[in-house]
Parts: C-alpha cells; sequence; structure tokens
C-alpha cells in the first residue's frame, strides 16, 4: 500500500470514529441532561428504559429514524433536506480540529483529525457556516414562524460570533499562533507558561457568555423558546431531519467545550502541580480533555437548570453594547501591557502576571458595576414618541 | 519558532504594509522550517475528509429514515402551522416582511467582522513590534469607534 494511501485511510478512519463518538455522546448527552435536570428539580429523570434508563437514548434513536418524514406543501424541497445536512456537516468538521493530545500520541499517530495552523479561523468560519443550515432550513418551511425563528437565531448567532472572535485576541497576542496544538503547549507543554485563564480570565468570561449565546443555550435559547416563538426555525421539522439539528446543537457545545478547555485551560495536559502526588499525571491526554470537557457540559445543563431567559431586545443589547466593546477593551488592554511592560516585568512581577492582575482586575469592575450596566441592555428604550413617522411600522418583532 | 524581525522600511510604516510584510516573512518561515510546505497540505486535506465525513453522516441519516418511515401523506399533514388555520400567505418568497432590523444587524456584523479580520493577524504577529502595532491597532480602533458611537446614537441597537 502506497504511503499517501494508508494515511488517507487513516484519516477516514479518525473521522468515522470522532463523527461516530460525537452521534454516541450527543445520544447519552441528552439522557444526562434529561436526569441531571431531573436532580436539580428533586425528581428522578428517566429511568424506564434500561437500568438507570441507559437505553433511552437508543429509544428515541429509533423512534426518530421510523417516524414518518414529512415535507410541508410550502417548503422548497431541496434546501429543507439540505439545511439539516449542512448543520450536522459543520458541527461535526469543527470538532475534527480539537488536538486530544500531543503529538503521535494514539496508538502512533496523531490524536486529531485536522490540525490547521489557522485552527481557530477554520473554526469560527465552520460556525458561521451553520448559521447558513439554520437560516435556510427556516427560510425553505416555507412558513413565517420557522422564518422569524430563523432570523432571530441567525442575528443572535451573528452578534455574539463577533463577541467570542474578539475575546480571544488577547490570548493569541500573548501565544502568538492560532493553531490549537501551539496554544496548548504554550499554556502547559514542558516550557508551559500555566493555564491561559489565569492570564486572561476577563477574555474568559467573555468568551463563555459569546459562547454560550453562540450555541443557542440557556439563558440565550430564544429561537427554541417553546412557549413564544412555536420551535423557531423548527417547526416544521419532523423525525430525523428535526433530530440531525438537535444532534448539531449539541455537538455545537460539545466543541464549545472542548474549545474552552483547549484555549483556557490547558487543553489535553492536566494541571503539573499534580505531578509530586502521582508522576506523569499532567499527561494523561484524553483523560484530562473529556474531564474538562465534560465540566463545561455540567455548566451548560446547570445554567439551562437555574437561569431564566433574556428577552430578545436584552439579548442583543448584551451582544452588541456589553460583549463586543468589553471585548475590544480586553484586546487593547493586552496590547497595552504587552507594549509597554518589559518582558521581565515591574517590582518583581513577570508581565504575565501583572496581566492575569489586570485581567481580574477588570472582571472585578465588570462586577461591582452590574448594576449601572445593567441599565445598557435590561431597561427598554423607548423610542421618542413625537419622532414616529405616521403610517411606518415600527421595528422590532 | 525563531524570532522574527519586520524591517521597517520607508514603505512599511501603514498597518496594512506591516500586516502584508508580517505574514510574508512569518509564511517564508514556516516554509523553512516544514519540508516543502507539505505538512500544512496533509491537514487541509485531512479537513476535507472530515467534512465529507460529517455531511456523508448526515446524508446517510437522511436516506435511512426516507426509507424507514411510513409514507401517509395526507392534505392536512402536509400543511403548514398555522393552528389549524390554512396559511393564506408564507410559502417560500411570498411576499413575507421582516423587521429591517435584521438587514442592520447583518450590515453591522460584516463591518465588525471585517475588523476581526484585520485583527488576527496583528494579534498573531504582535509581539515583534509591540509598540509600534499598538498604536497602529489604537489608531484603527479608534476610527471604529467613531462609527460604533454614530451607531448607537442613531439607536440601531435599540430593539424597542
Amino acid at each position: 500500500m502506497p504511503d499517501w494511501l494508508s494515511a488517507l485511510l487513516i484519516t477516514l478512519l479518525k473521522a468515522v470514529l470522532v463523527a461516530l463518538a460525537l452521534l454516541t455522546a450527543f445520544a447519552y448527552m441528552t439522557l444526562i441532561e434529561r436526569r441531571l435536570l431531573g436532580r436539580i428539580q428533586l425528581r428522578p429523570g428517566p429511568n424506564r428504559v434500561g437500568p438507570m434508563g441507559l437505553l433511552q437514548p437508543l429509544a428515541d434513536a429509533i423512534k426518530s429514524i421510523f417516524k414518518e418524514d414529512v415535507t410541508v406543501t410550502l417548503a422548497d424541497k431541496l434546501v429543507y433536506t439540505l439545511a439539516p445536512i449542512l448543520a450536522i456537516g459543520m458541527a461535526l468538521t469543527a470538532f475534527g480540529g480539537i488536538p486530544a493530545g500531543p503529538p503521535g500520541s494514539l496508538f502512533g499517530t496523531d490524536p486529531w483529525v485536522y490540525n490547521l495552523d489557522a485552527g481557530i479561523l477554520a473554526l469560527l468560519a465552520l460556525t458561521s457556516m451553520g448559521v447558513y443550515g439554520i437560516f435556510l432550513g427556516g427560510w425553505a418551511s416555507g412558513s413565517k414562524y420557522p422564518m422569524l425563528g430563523s432570523l432571530r437565531s441567525s442575528a443572535q448567532m451573528i452578534s455574539y460570533e463577533l463577541g467570542m472572535g474578539l475575546s480571544v485576541l488577547g490570548l493569541l497576542m500573548l501565544v502568538g499562533s492560532t493553531n490549537f496544538l501551539d496554544i496548548v503547549e504554550w499554556q502547559a507543554g514542558p516550557r508551559g507558561h500555566g493555564w491561559l485563564i489565569l492570564f486572561q480570565v476577563f477574555a474568559f468570561a467573555l468568551f463563555m457568555v459569546s459562547s454560550f449565546a453562540e450555541v443557542n443555550r440557556t439563558p440565550f435559547d430564544l429561537p427554541e423558546a417553546e412557549q413564544e416563538l412555536v420551535a423557531g426555525y423548527l417547526t416544521e421539522y419532523s423525525s430525523i431531519k428535526w433530530a440531525l439539528f438537535q444532534m448539531a446543537e449539541y455537538v455545537n457545545i460539545m466543541t464549545a467545550s472542548a474549545l474552552m478547555s483547549t484555549l483556557f485551560f490547558g487543553g489535553y495536559r492536566g494541571p503539573t502541580f499534580l505531578e509530586p502526588l502521582i508522576p506523569g499525571i499532567s499527561s494523561w491526554p484524553l483523560v484530562w480533555l473529556i474531564a474538562k470537557i465534560a465540566f463545561f457540559m455540567f455548566l451548560f445543563i446547570w445554567v439551562r437548570a437555574t437561569l431564566p431567559r433574556l428577552r430578545y431586545d436584552q439579548l442583543m443589547r448584551l451582544g452588541w453594547k456589553l460583549t463586543l466593546p468589553l471585548a475590544l477593551v480586553n484586546t487593547l488592554v493586552v496590547a497595552a501591557v504587552l507594549a509597554f511592560v518589559p518582558a521581565e516585568g515591574l517590582f518583581g512581577i513577570p508581565r504575565l502576571w501583572l496581566l492575569g492582575a489586570v485581567s481580574l482586575l477588570l472582571l472585578l469592575i465588570l462586577f461591582a458595576a452590574s448594576d449601572a450596566v445593567r441599565g445598557l441592555w435590561n431597561s427598554p428604550a423607548l423610542r421618542n414618541e413625537e419622532k414616529r413617522v405616521p403610517g411606518r411600522p415600527l421595528g422590532g418583532d | 519558532m525563531s524570532v522574527l524581525q519586520i524591517r521597517l522600511t520607508p514603505d512599511r510604516l501603514s498597518f496594512f504594509a506591516v500586516v502584508r510584510a508580517s505574514f510574508h516573512e512569518l509564511s517564508q518561515e514556516r516554509e523553512r522550517l516544514e519540508s516543502g510546505g507539505r505538512k500544512t497540505i496533509v491537514q487541509y486535506a485531512n479537513f476535507l475528509i472530515m467534512l465529507l465525513v460529517g455531511i456523508g453522516i448526515g446524508i446517510l441519516a437522511i436516506v435511512v429514515s426516507g426509507l424507514l418511515g411510513p409514507k401517509k401523506a395526507t392534505r392536512t399533514k402536509l400543511m403548514a402551522y398555522e393552528s389549524g388555520n390554512d396559511p393564506e400567505r408564507g410559502g417560500v418568497g411570498t411576499g413575507q416582511r421582516f423587521p429591517v432590523h435584521f438587514y442592520l444587524v447583518a450590515m453591522l456584523f460584516i463591518v465588525f467582522d471585517i475588523e476581526t479580520a484585520f485583527f488576527y493577524p496583528l494579534a498573531v504577529a504582535y509581539q515583534k513590534l509591540p509598540q509600534f502595532a499598538f498604536f497602529e491597532a489604537l489608531t484603527f480602533v479608534l476610527l471604529l469607534l467613531v462609527g460604533y458611537v454614530y451607531v448607537l446614537k442613531k439607536k440601531v441597537l435599540e430593539w424597542a
């Protein structure tokens, strides 16, 4: 077998494995989510199908495959079918770039499907493509509720994508690379500087809020606010197409969790201060990555059970008036520290730790000013009644 | 990666020229490090394979479900959702109007996403010439800030 063919087959195998693992994880994530929500609300979750409800995802999958696939008469058939494929394709592809270990640590091969130099850019591009799936799905349904739901959903996703893209800039300035492997090794490799959450806690807060909104999760899950807008862009979908959209959403949650762990929490490398206890504990690649992803997914579920939903105008104001400018401020602060504080630091404090202190200070200021800041997005800004042009519909939905 | 020096020649004294020059020198450095740049190409091929597998799984699921499910369409079942009413309007592209706000948000997104796109190369190459790049970035952000404040004053971002 020629070299290129074996390399191609190995990649194909890895891609299929990653995809299947994500689909299984999605199925069990739904079960875990329902059971955890049950725990939080003092009731048992699903526990009838199989021990501890473990066969519930299987039953759900079989049900949704054998359901009738209804396409409403008014729908644009081709786009209606392509939209869920686009959504799931982009979601699965985005996860493939997350490194799950140092090079060559997966039975002699690399533990990722692809590792682009422009890793973060590719991931942001794929997220943007995921918006197409949602919007086209709503548009092609040929009914006004999905249309409105998809418009709201895509406007929300693109708005918070800005916050997401801008909040990692400070991190990139420190690391000097958009490659995930470089970022992880900068944090916790053999000559690592420490997890980036220590130096970029403010950016992490912005990034986390943005990624909650980006994957349409509570408190930003308006597109799926079933009490308000029927079911958003999913109204006309049934059987496996509906399941594919759900799948894409959960895969996106997993990607966001993996991204947060990779960018800010040392990715596949564990904390080195545990080394004296058990030597080599910080380099159990898959264990640490999965533990971190699981923690963030637990956080997603916890937040869902705890927080009320924002109103749509509040959501857009929060994104545009708070997340976006603060991400820019963070970028400029990091830039200023890197430009004007010498590398050895001031007063015997290294520059990185100084940066961490500044970042923490920014976060604390934001918390202290939160009541004042809330006015930016919480109070409805009514328009001037006199200035209203008669006969022209007001904006908003 | 070895330390890169961006030489400041008179034709490079602008933000975009520096970005271009830094990317150029960065890519030359990469090519020296990797044997003929082949490794990077392979990663893009891997990306393509992952994309094909992802889309293939979507197509497979829809085909399997289409073969297995029952097919008993009735007129009411194929009606769009409208609480039991036959929707009069609706349908793809049949003159539904929606608030202009979505256009505005989309246009603002394009503007600010372009800003992000300019910031990425700057951020990656930042430590090569921090002080110069800081003032360039500050100028750029201030210019954008004018637009942002204008948008705020025009109440484009109010969803009242």
